[in-house]
């Protein structure tokens, strides 16, 4: 089980959210705005590869 | 056993999908996809038993590999419509969920047409 990429997703969003706590405090939005879709697209790239390999796995074992 | 991981894995999710969904929720989105991809990957080992098994009793019961095949075409689209359909709907988007769903029902129906096709030619033929 790969039960290590729910608690990588818990903790980057969590970073996320500080980071961006952090930078729009200091004034910059776009910097903030910016770590916000580096991490949604991080975490897509892990989201992304998972969701594939269950797409393979059915479709090999219920011969669709 | 491996459901107390299980439902360990839920409920640790659970809680931290509610702490990041004050702050980002479209993590929490992300988290509770992963948990059920999870859950499910971790199942795969023990249905593919199960399958082995039925598949086993099919051929001895010389029932048509036809409809075997099938029924197991069904079981996996509807399951993955489920799951696209909760996961849509999760992100609030109920609308796009229905739709997911009408056209896995659509997609069942279609697939399913041999059998029904067996079923009228059967009354068919037992009619006068």
């Amino acid at each position: 089980m790969d039960v290590n990429l729910i608690f990588k997703i818990a903790a980057i969003g969590i970073v996320i959210a500080v980071l961006n706590n952090v930078l729009i405090r200091s004034g910059r939005e776009e910097m903030a705005m910016m770590t916000t879709l580096t991490g949604i697209v991080v975490v897509l790239m892990m989201v992304i590869s998972l969701i594939s390999r269950l797409f393979d796995t059915v479709r090999t074992m219920f011969q669709l | 056993m491996d459901i107390m991981q299980i439902v360990a894995l839920g409920i640790i999710t659970a809680i931290l999908s509610t702490i990041l969904k004050e702050y980002r929720p479209e993590f929490a989105l992300k988290l509770s996809i992963v948990a059920g991809l999870v859950i499910f990957i971790s199942l795969l080992g023990r249905f593919n038993q199960i399958l082995e098994v039925l598949k086993g009793y099919a051929v001895k019961a010389k029932i048509d590999i036809l409809y075997f095949s099938t029924i197991l075409k069904v079981i996996g689209i509807a399951y993955i419509t489920e799951f696209g359909a909760q996961i849509c709907r999760d992100a609030g988007e109920g609308s796009i969920a229905s739709k997911i769903e009408f056209a896995g029902k659509v997609l069942i129906m279609a697939i399913a047409v041999p059998i029904y096709a067996a079923l009228f030619d059967i009354i068919l033929k037992i009619m006068p």
